[in-house]
């Protein structure tokens, strides 16, 4: 030690001194604090390319190599996750064949490869990202009146005021609600998918849909106190039971009770 | 009296003439007889029939008795095809309904197979009284009319006539409530220049920037201080409002600044029935009432292109205030909802 401190006054030593201050800074920073965030970046840009992958194969020849779309294919620009994790993971893209409404069916990507196409569109062009869980605490933030109340002057035309679906024009239909995740519903009200208008945060607030979901969930969990329900779709189906079923149990009594005994 | 005697006869006759008619009656079908008027088997089986659905009957009336008794309230089964339902209701309205269906299924088959099945003529009397029952009912009702002296007694005559010739004045009176004349109220809205647009339920003004394009926003008129919409004012004040692109739109050169960065507001009031035009197709643009499928292109300024509509939905103006909130620019300019007698075009 004292051999090195002989040559403090030595013209180099400072500078010296000052190149194995900022190494050992430099080496510090990079060891100690940046290190997640390097990891984490690595796996969403790992994540995007893979959600790259699975799009050229899957989705490109449709909405074309840049997600730019096409003539009647929307573009995938600013639709971002959200719209991404509705429509994979409900199974709705891709789309089975082309006819009037992409139908619900079985989802073709797993929750991982869905996360990684979703990453990829969003990486294109900002737009809505996927809920998480703490924001569709539905149950804390919602408030069941007034979910009802919206959904009925917001909904309730297409969806059906007990939330079981109803037709459109020309074969397309608003699906029913019963039965499909939180965050699903959540997405579609945020992005619009297909014929349903978009309801964005500053239109209908966050809470405020939590809200409506309390309500749809709320429908949901009502059990028939009993009799049958017919689907609670109201007037129609009980009318159209009533009419082929009651009367004709009734006709087959009458003429039951109108032939002669053998 | 003396025409419908008359009239008596004259019917009288002209049964006789149709009983002199060349048709002859064919009578009846041979009496076909059952295997249980034949056959005592047959007829011993048929009584353990009937027997069989009254004792299922019985037996369903007490499972009855034991699902009030045995079944809790709270309990709740799930019947394919028709969802959970309470256990308890749905076996009381199911024995209930088997044990009165089988009494009477048991008494009808006893009828059918049992009792006797031979076909009886039941002559039918005339249906005019005899001429002395005749003479009588008019001899009461003029000993009546005598006793209660309304022949001598005129003041009385009177008083009764002229209290029931008012009293059947008041149904006049109450017509009245068949007014008064709507006047200009089915022409009028509360939308007017300045007014902002609030959204349904929850009263809160807009932004255009609140508005995302393939939004859509259900809207009231803001009201002042103090005052709320009406009843009357709920069925002809609500408005759809929709963001497109503003290059989507083809509307009438006149109309091209009733609209504001591509967003646009239509009465919700259908032009036909009066129905809530609430169905928005966001891919392609269509407003669609739910009551007749009257469809509104909302490009060319919601004109029907499908359904029974007459005309366009009335279109309202809209602009920005200084705080950047939607306002309509000025009222309706034509009434909303459907036709009516006086309205003009």
């Amino acid at each position: 030690m004292k051999k090195i401190l002989r040559h403090r006054r030595h013209p180099i030593a400072h500078f010296l001194v000052l190149g194995i201050a900022l190494l050992a800074i430099g080496f510090g920073y990079t060891l100690l604090s940046p290190s997640n965030a390097a990891v984490a970046t690595n796996a969403r840009s790992q994540a995007v390319e893979e959600g790259r992958q699975i799009f050229l194969k899957g989705c490109s020849s449709c909405h074309g190599i840049n997600a730019e779309g096409a003539s009647d294919v929307p573009t995938l620009l600013g639709v971002g996750a959200a719209s991404v994790d509705f429509q994979v993971g409900t199974g709705r893209m891709p789309l089975a064949n082309t006819g009037v409404q992409a139908m619900r069916k079985k989802p073709v990507y797993n929750a991982e490869e869905t996360a990684a196409l979703a990453a990829y569109v969003a990486s294109l062009s900002p737009g809505p990202a996927i809920p998480n869980a703490a924001q569709l605490n539905y149950e804390r933030d919602g408030n069941i009146a007034e979910g009802g109340q919206l959904f009925r002057t917001n909904c309730a035309m297409c969806h059906n005021y007990a939330g079981q679906g109803g037709a459109l024009t020309q074969g397309k239909y608003a699906p029913s609600l019963m039965g499909v995740e939180v965050k699903q519903i959540y997405e579609a009200m945020l992005t619009g998918p297909q014929s349903m208008p978009v309801f964005g945060d500053r239109a209908i607030s966050p809470q405020q849909k939590l809200s409506m979901i309390k309500f749809l969930k709320g429908i949901e969990a009502e059990k028939g106190q009993g009799g049958f329900s017919l689907g609670k779709v109201g007037p129609v189906t009980e009318g159209l039971v009533a009419w082929v079923l009651g009367l004709g149990l009734l006709i087959g009594v009458s003429v039951w009770l109108g032939a002669k005994s053998k | 009296m003396n025409d419908s005697l008359q009239g008596g006869h004259e019917s009288a006759e002209h049964q006789s003439s149709t009983a002199l008619s060349p048709l002859t009656d064919p009578g009846l079908p041979p009496h076909v007889y059952r295997r249980a008027d034949t056959e005592p088997r047959a007829a011993k089986k048929a009584e353990r029939q009937v027997a069989i659905l009254f004792i299922l009957s019985a037996v369903s009336t007490i499972a009855f008795v034991a699902s009030f008794v045995g079944i809790r309230k709270d309990a709740f089964i799930f019947i394919p095809l028709f969802g959970s339902t309470q256990a308890q209701q749905l076996a009381l309205g199911m024995t209930l309904a088997l044990s009165l269906f089988l009494i009477g299924a048991g008494a009808v088959h006893w009828a059918k197979t049992l009792m006797p099945d031979h076909e009886v003529i039941q002559e039918r009397h005339e249906l005019r009284s005899s001429d002395e029952d005749r003479q009588g009912v008019i001899e009461v009702f003029r000993e009546g009319a005598e006793a209660a002296g309304l022949g001598r007694r005129s003041l009385i005559k009177r008083s009764l006539l002229g209290s029931i010739g008012l009293i059947s004045l008041t149904p006049i009176l109450l017509l009245r409530d068949l007014g008064p004349l709507p006047g200009k109220q089915l022409e009028t809205t509360n939308w007017e220049a300045g007014r902002r647009l609030v959204t349904d339920p929850d009263r809160k003004p807009l932004k255009a920037s609140d508005l995302q394009v393939g939004a859509v926003a259900h809207i009231l008129p803001e009201m002042p201080e103090g005052s709320e919409l009406t009843l009357n004012d709920m069925v002809k004040d609500p408005v759809i409002l929709v963001r497109l692109r503003p290059e989507d739109f083809n509307l009438p050169t006149d109309r091209k600044d009733w609209v504001h960065e591509g967003i646009i507001a239509f009465s919700k009031i259908c032009s036909h029935m009066g129905c809530a035009v609430g169905l928005y197709e966001q891919q392609t643009h269509h407003l669609l009432c739910p009551c007749h499928q009257s469809t509104f292109d909302v490009e060319t300024g919601a004109q029907v292109i499908f359904g029974p509509s007459a005309r366009a939905l009335p279109q309202l103006a809209i602009t920005i205030d200084s705080e950047g909130y939607l306002i309509a620019k000025q009222g309706f300019m034509e009434p909303v909802g459907p036709s009516f007698w006086e309205r003009s075009s």
